[in-house]
């Protein structure tokens, strides 16, 4: 354990007035140091690294205190002491800024480019935002020698409809000896987009950062800008938007249960699984007016209000799924074919779990008990039961399961959520704030923790908005999680990660 | 007359399969979406894909050779000729006595040989990735193909098709260990021969798990279409073995009457027709294997192959 709590390092700070509802302090050099140290000893966790003009801010978060605070180190000279250097995690998120804002960390152990691949017509778009002069040179991936070792380039473009990515194995016949990503090819300047829009604009452009999270983004969103303004919501809002966080949760967990059984080319779990889902997908239409919820949690509470019978389609959704969904568990748990494909596939270890604060299914099948929905107790989780499963296998059967338990527990929060739903109004206005304020947002997604750290001007426009997408701690680990694994089994590991190219790219 | 009746009867055949080919691939879709719970696309599907890749223009890589534009003819003619040779709903035809199964074995090993060269030749990482599992998988299949000759052979006393088949047709076949065996090598080999689940996944997506896919990744327009229509017709030229060797109930004989070739025919549909059933209810029932897991697999069709001619050693009637 750290000599000093992250509360008396930070405390040595500057607070900075106005940001909810954790602080955020403005450090010395001298801080900054401690606090990396404190990264690589594991007294707390990253859970962010980001930048804008002159400023880089790092979140961090004490597992043992749940104390969470931001601290911010000026960059007069345009550096700033490499993170990475010590914490690993840190360093696709120091590049990206160096890419985006042009902040250069001070040794770093990697200094190429990551989201910037010298086709924008703008170099630094969030900081001085000058149009590219030189041509960048070609990306280097990162050397393997040893004899019969033979490259395989994967994508960008793949076989498939899915989201653009690259992978660079360096194979020995079939062993994978390394796998080198490089994604970025989706990035969409969704932060540049947000500087200076308007809170309703806003709240559209986050909920589009990776479309299978909609809801839990814009969630995240929601209770930034309700903490910035200190805007109270009503007790029905937060039940609804628990209601639609599940339901987007158990979507994407029987869909993606089926798809990495199709990966194993056992289609007839997909066939039932999307037969779920579609279920899923209709009951949320009939009871919020949209398939995926999109546009559905808005700052200040929500946007549709679920009626007597949205309440009775939900019921007998749950019951449906309650009536099918154990066949299938059974079906997967009998079929030894398929068993043999994913039990002892891409094993991470437990260690680099927690050195990377890797959250949801990834995390939790691999031991780390973070949720946000527990760990930080937004309503209405605080008076919800439910449990975090949990498992330490950590390969892909671990995370199946891990889905499967979740998908267990969305159905009875569901139904504890039905039946205790608050009445009353579920939306009021944002209080404008009148002067500039901060505020922080974490919350729990299907595939993980999102955090989102949110400047408002004081006319309640943004000013500066940056969404942490939880795959930022899950691609690293699918790296490490194909080593020693074959090259047909990569597909396979994937999907049980499932990471969000979009949501990463931004 | 009796030279052009059987010349006509040889080419009615070959016309046959390569008209039903498709129709069998169909079948197999449609049965495997309809266990799926999907209506499945109609059963002149794979007609229409090969129509309209006839149709499209060809699109060639950089770093192709000639072989690479010669390689489909190649395979497609190596395939249909070998599917030609295999007794379907008459056991004498003209070519019956060059229809003989190690001919059918080298015919096969040559479209595949041809087909690893066109996906090592275009130079991409898949192409020679699908080649490498190809060859892994041919290294294994082919003796355990020939260890199943051997069983059968012993028994007839003839490598020749429609000789094995007047066999089967015998009284005094009864029921033996070593036909068994064989039957189930034979079964092992064709799923991995045609690229079926758990061997390889027809229908994937995932370039690195492809197998047969990933040596045909780079084809397009008329040569995709050969090299579809050469998958079809060996999935045939399978299920016909299976027929003729292990069901030749049917088929007609030398110097019958007209119906009785018509009855053969609907024996041979039949036939088919319940083999692309038990192929799509194996396939669903199962997941694919890991490539490592091929070889065992393999090895196990080798080994029960061996076994079959062993016993043949040990005594006739086993």
């Amino acid at each position: 354990m750290h000599a000093q709590s992250l509360q008396a390092i930070l405390d040595a700070g500057q607070p900075v007035a106005a940001h909810r509802p954790w602080p955020r302090f403005v450090v010395t050099p001298d801080i900054w140091n401690t606090l990396i140290e404190g990264l690589a000893d594991s007294a707390w966790t990253l859970l962010g690294l980001w930048g804008e003009l002159g400023l880089v801010h790092l979140a961090v978060h004490e597992e043992g205190s749940g104390m969470l605070g931001v601290a911010s180190l000026p960059c007069p000279a345009g550096c700033f002491p490499s993170v990475g250097r010590r914490h690993p995690p840190a360093q696709r998120l120091e590049r990206t800024i160096a890419d985006l804002v042009g902040l250069q960390p001070v040794d770093a152990p990697d200094i190429r480019p990551w989201l910037d691949h010298g086709r924008w017509p703008v170099r630094y778009p969030l900081g001085a935002a000058t149009a590219p002069t030189t041509t960048m040179p070609p990306y280097r991936f990162l050397a393997v020698e040893g004899e019969s070792l033979h490259q395989i380039p994967v994508g960008p473009v793949h076989a498939g409809i899915i989201e653009p990515g690259h992978f660079r194995f360096t194979a020995n016949g079939e062993a994978v000896a390394r796998l080198e990503q490089r994604l970025g090819y989706v990035h969409k300047g969704i932060e540049s987009l947000l500087n200076g829009a308007t809170l309703e604009r806003a709240a559209r452009l986050v909920g589009r950062v990776s479309g299978d999270s909609t809801v839990a983004y814009a969630l995240a969103f929601a209770r930034a800008a309700e903490a910035a303004t200190e805007t109270e919501v009503p007790a029905r809002a937060h039940w609804l938007r628990a209601l639609m966080a599940e339901l987007e949760r158990l979507a994407n967990h029987c869909g993606d249960i089926g798809a990495i059984c199709n990966d194993a080319a056992f289609a007839l779990m997909l066939a039932h699984c999307a037969v779920l889902r579609e279920q899923i997908l209709r009951a949320s239409a009939a009871g919020f007016g949209h398939r995926l919820l999109m546009d559905r949690v808005v700052p200040g509470g929500v946007a549709a209000d679920l009626s007597v019978e949205g309440v009775s389609v939900l019921q007998s959704l749950v019951a449906e799924i309650r009536r099918q969904f154990p066949a299938l568990v059974t079906l997967y748990d009998n079929t030894a074919s398929l068993q043999d494909r994913t039990a002892k596939t891409g094993f991470v270890k437990p260690t680099l779990i927690r050195q990377f604060g890797c959250g949801g299914y990834v995390g939790r099948a691999g031991g780390r008990a973070f949720d946000a929905r527990r760990t930080l107790g937004y309503p209405p989780y605080d008076v919800l039961k439910f449990e975090i499963p949990l498992r330490t296998d950590s390969d892909v059967n671990g995370r199946v399961w891990l889905r499967i338990c979740e998908v267990e527990q969305s159905l009875s929060l569901i139904e504890q959520i039905l039946q205790k739903l608050p009445s009353g109004p579920v939306r009021v206005a944002l209080k404008t704030p009148g002067q500039p304020c901060e505020s922080l947002a974490l919350v729990e997604g299907f595939r993980g923790d999102i955090l989102l750290w949110l400047r408002l001007n004081g006319d309640g426009t943004v000013a500066r908005c940056h969404p942490r997408d939880p795959s930022w701690f899950q691609w690293p680990l699918l790296e490490a999680a194909i080593e020693g694994n074959i090259v047909a089994d990569f597909p396979l590991c994937n999907k049980s990660f499932n990471g969000s190219y979009s949501g990463h790219d931004l | 007359m009796a030279l052009m009746h059987d010349h006509l009867m040889q080419g009615g055949q070959m016309l046959l399969l390569l008209l039903l080919a498709p129709l069998l691939t169909g079948w197999v879709r449609t049965l495997k979406a309809q266990l799926l719970r999907r209506r499945g696309p109609s059963l002149l599907q794979p007609y229409r894909d090969l129509l309209k890749l006839l149709r499209k223009e060809v699109v060639l890589a950089d770093s192709a050779s000639w072989l690479f534009r010669v390689a489909p003819y190649l395979i497609f003619a190596a395939i249909w000729v070998a599917a030609a040779l295999v007794p379907t709903f008459a056991s004498s035809l003209p070519f019956s006595w060059s229809a003989d199964l190690i001919a059918i074995v080298a015919l096969l090993g040559t479209a595949r040989f041809f087909l690893a060269l066109a996906g090592l030749d275009v130079g991409t990482s898949f192409g020679g990735i699908g080649a490498s599992r190809e060859m892994m998988i041919a290294s294994l299949a082919e003796p355990a193909m020939l260890m199943l000759v051997f069983t059968l052979s012993l028994l007839a006393g003839t490598t020749e098709l429609s000789a094995v088949a007047r066999f089967m047709l015998t009284a005094d076949v009864g029921l033996r260990v070593s036909l068994a065996l064989a039957l189930l090598a034979l079964i092992m080999v064709a799923i991995a021969e045609n690229a079926r689940i758990p061997v390889d996944n027809p229908a994937t997506h995932l370039e690195l798990t492809m197998v047969h896919e990933a040596m045909v990744l780079e084809y397009s327009g008329r040569h995709l279409a050969l090299i579809e229509l050469a998958a079809s017709l060996k999935l045939l030229l399978y299920l016909s073995l299976l027929g003729c060797i292990f069901v030749p109930w049917g088929m007609t004989t030398a110097g019958e009457e007209a119906t009785a070739y018509l009855l053969g025919v609907a024996a041979y549909l039949a036939k088919l027709g319940l083999g692309g059933l038990l192929l799509a209810l194996f396939e669903t029932s199962i997941a694919k294997m890991r490539v490592f897991r091929v070889d065992q697999f393999l090895s196990a069709a080798l080994m029960l192959g061996l076994l079959g001619a062993l016993l043949l050693f040990v005594s006739r009637s086993l």
